[in-house]
């Protein structure tokens, strides 16, 4: 991890966080997941802070931060792109659609663009199966997915994404 | 008076359900048109999402599928100022669909808007809570709950009486007690937890009070996944609602029983479905289990007595009170009692959530529900269980499906996944599939399921990768029996169940690949070559554009070939050709 210093803005989130979290140990993983959607991954500052706050010890902060997937200690890219790989998915192919995600990409999935555009992840389920296979990116479901159509959803996203203004450059 | 419901559950927004309903908003007058326009949770027909009901005059009604807002507008002007039905939109498949389903559990998913109290009290909802409080002792509640005969529908099967029972018996120093709902449904392929948190939270909630007041529990949790965003808005939402009318908080409904419900986010760990685990997460803790010498009905969260069911069993409490246990128990078979909810997904024509009285058989299930198997492909097995379950096989089609029975082929009910799998569904593949999944989920405490089940995806790797060895077969059932027998929790315990179930029903599918370097169901990327049917290819050039591997050659309007030697089998070929002339071998 490295020894990133996080902003002020970012330091009275955190706080506000494990105040509306109540200040207890029970809801280490709320304050967590609160923090992961502010800032998209946990930085190693926040991880110290929490464990000081609420009186426990770093590596408790740290083991919970590593064991579920659902939090990041790297940053994460500016577009969220999730593959879905439950099984109606995947007997429908969603292994395909990933490994073209990947080329396209250039990256594994776990990983994020030099550029930080994008981060690639899978998820085991999103329970929408009937729609697989199935894919998100930023919050918006694609179902119905095949290697083929991930060039021209690649390509729509990052024109919206311009559009609305969230591309830098 | 006319209503237009638009399903709005993850499915139907998924298909777009969201844009469906922002251009009935903006085409309808209300008042000019007498028609309210409202949301309602997931109908169970997913496979025809977005899905758009009109109902008239409160009676006749009339379902769309695969609505766009495009045909918004027909909608709107033909039927809604019109009058005339658009025949060729209406959900044909819904007769088929619901006429052998037993839907009490889901009876108001999809009629009542779940963001508003007043629908699910219109439609009786509550008053089990108030026969409860006003008119039966906790005992007596017990005593009907275990009477209906109703296990839990989280997978083990455990009969729900007897663990309440439990849990009250058990000392506790301060009297403190907690109940839990389980929603970390994290079995892939199952969907009906979410459907019912998003679709009609409140008899959820409503059967948690019920439990809280038979077991003496002022605290209840529920412990539901975050890849839900829907159903935890939801569940907050009818939390919220119940708690301003009265029915959760101080003194329920004027009687001298409080409880309250928090939610909990899960962290993405499917090992925190497994009852110890879920605990320690809830503390803010790892997710790792624990031995279950002591049960968690006796000491549980906090180490104080616990008791943990399902969504889904949950939601059943309600309709045992308000109808009676003798009711309950008339459905079903001998030992399993009432409904079961099953995600029908795969390949099968009518995919969706279905509910469904224990001892129907699988091919009613897959043939008149699911309505078969697409493109006239052949069926070959279906999975239940999740990945701690295993597949039937075609010739086991007409078993009765319930607890015993599924566990007697050697797969098991689960949480109610059904995934039917045809003929271009490579067995060796989805035992690969489920004992990968298991190792990335897997806590890694005990060293039979961290080390067993690595071993097991080793060999698997190897089979899938015609490396396979005379013996690995052997190998992978003696590494199963171990892992079975010695692992410390659920996880490991039943992990080798989707490579035994394979072998027991597929051993010939593994030969192939062990003996003949062969993938018969043409799956395994390393066994298969992906080659053009000249006699179909009309040289248009589409998957030569696309190859990633600049693989494929050939002149405008020729027949194309593709160059063995540096093809990665990545199949853009086949999904972008529209004349199907990529073949697979």
């Amino acid at each position: 991890m490295g020894a990133v210093r996080i902003a002020k803005s970012d330091h009275d989130q955190i706080e506000y966080v494990i105040g509306s979290n109540g200040h207890s140990a029970d809801a280490l993983i709320s304050i967590l997941q609160d923090i992961q959607a502010e800032l998209h991954y946990l930085p190693e500052e926040a991880l110290r802070h929490v464990a000081k706050r609420l009186n426990l010890p770093l590596i408790q902060v740290y083991g919970v931060a590593t064991f579920f997937k659902a939090f990041s200690l790297k940053p994460k890219g500016r577009h969220q792109c999730t593959v879905c790989m439950g099984t109606a998915c995947h007997v429908r192919g969603a292994g395909r659609v990933l490994e073209e995600l990947e080329r396209k990409l250039n990256i594994k999935a776990g990983n994020t663009t030099d550029d930080m555009e994008y981060s690639l992840d899978t998820v085991n389920c999103v329970g929408a199966c009937a729609l697989g296979p199935m894919v998100i990116i930023d919050g918006e479901y694609l179902g119905i997915m095949n290697a083929a159509k991930v060039k021209n959803v690649l390509k729509a996203h990052g024109a919206k994404a311009a559009r609305s203004g969230q591309r830098k450059g | 008076m006319k209503e237009v419901v638009v399903g709005l559950a993850s499915c139907g927004i998924a298909a777009g359900g969201i844009q469906v309903y922002n251009k009935f908003s903006e085409l309808l007058d209300a008042e000019k048109d007498e028609t309210a326009l409202k949301q309602t949770g997931c109908y169970g027909m997913c496979f025809r999402e977005a899905l758009v009901e009109i109902i008239e005059d409160s009676k006749r009604r009339t379902l769309y599928g695969q609505v766009t807002p495009e045909r918004v507008e027909r909608i709107v002007n033909e039927h809604l100022r019109g009058g005339k039905v658009i025949e060729e939109w209406i959900v044909k498949e819904e007769g088929q669909f619901l006429a052998k389903q037993k839907r009490i559990v889901l009876h108001n998913c999809g009629k009542i808007d779940p963001l508003d109290i007043g629908d699910y009290l219109a439609s009786g909802g509550y008053q089990a809570l108030k026969k409860v409080l006003s008119e039966m002792a906790p005992e007596q509640v017990i005593a009907e709950v275990a009477r209906s005969g109703l296990r839990g529908r989280g997978g083990g099967g455990f009969p729900t009486g007897r663990k309440w029972e439990s849990c009250r018996n058990a000392p506790s120093r301060n009297g403190t007690r907690y109940v839990i709902c389980n929603a970390d449904e994290g079995d892939p392929g199952a969907y009906m937890d979410r459907s019912l948190l998003e679709g009609n939270p409140h008899s959820v909630i409503e059967g948690m009070i019920i439990g809280a007041y038979a077991i003496g529990s002022s605290q209840g949790y529920v412990y539901v996944r975050h890849e839900y965003p829907l159903a935890v808005k939801n569940l907050g939402v009818a939390l919220e609602q119940a708690r301003a009318r009265g029915l959760l908080g101080k003194n329920i409904l004027g009687s001298n029983f409080s409880f309250d419900v928090k939610i909990s986010r899960g962290g993405g760990a499917f090992i925190c479905g497994e009852s110890t685990a879920l605990m320690a997460s809830l503390e803010g803790k790892i997710g790792e289990p624990r031995p279950k010498h002591i049960h968690t009905t006796e000491k549980g969260f906090h180490g104080k007595p616990t008791n943990l069911n399902n969504v889904e069993t949950w939601a059943n409490v309600p309709l045992i009170i308000n109808r009676g246990a003798a009711w309950f128990s008339s459905i079903g078979t001998e030992r399993s009692k009432g409904t079961k909810i099953f995600s029908l997904v795969g390949k099968i024509n009518n995919t969706g959530l279905v509910e469904v009285p224990m001892g129907i058989t699988l091919r009613e299930i897959i043939y008149e529900i699911g309505g078969g198997i697409p493109s006239g492909k052949k069926f070959k097995a279906v999975q239940t269980g999740g990945p701690s379950g295993g597949c039937i096989p075609e010739r086991l089609i007409d078993l009765p499906v319930d607890f015993d029975r599924l566990t007697e082929v050697g797969s098991m009910m689960g949480s109610g996944g059904m995934i039917v799998m045809d003929e271009a569904t490579c067995m060796v593949d989805i035992a690969k599939y489920f004992v990968k999944f298991l190792t990335e989920e897997s806590c890694g405490k005990c060293v039979p399921c961290r080390e067993g089940l690595d071993r097991m995806l080793d060999i698997l790797t190897d089979i899938a990768g015609g490396r396979g060895r005379e013996g690995d077969i052997e190998l992978l059932e003696e590494l199963g029996y171990a892992i079975r027998d010695t692992s410390l929790c659920a996880l490991g315990g039943s992990a080798p169940n989707p490579v035994l179930s394979t072998i027991n029903y597929f051993r010939d599918e593994y030969e192939a690949h062990i003996n003949e370097r062969r993938c018969p169901a043409g799956v395994c990327k390393e066994l298969i070559t992906f080659t053009i049917d000249k006699e179909k290819c009309n040289g248009c050039g589409l998957c030569a554009k696309n190859c990633p591997q600049q693989s494929i050659t050939g002149k405008k309007k020729e027949a194309h070939v593709i160059d063995q030697t540096t093809c990665i089998k990545c199949g853009l070929c086949r999904d972008n050709c529209k004349f199907d002339a990529v073949v697979v071998s």
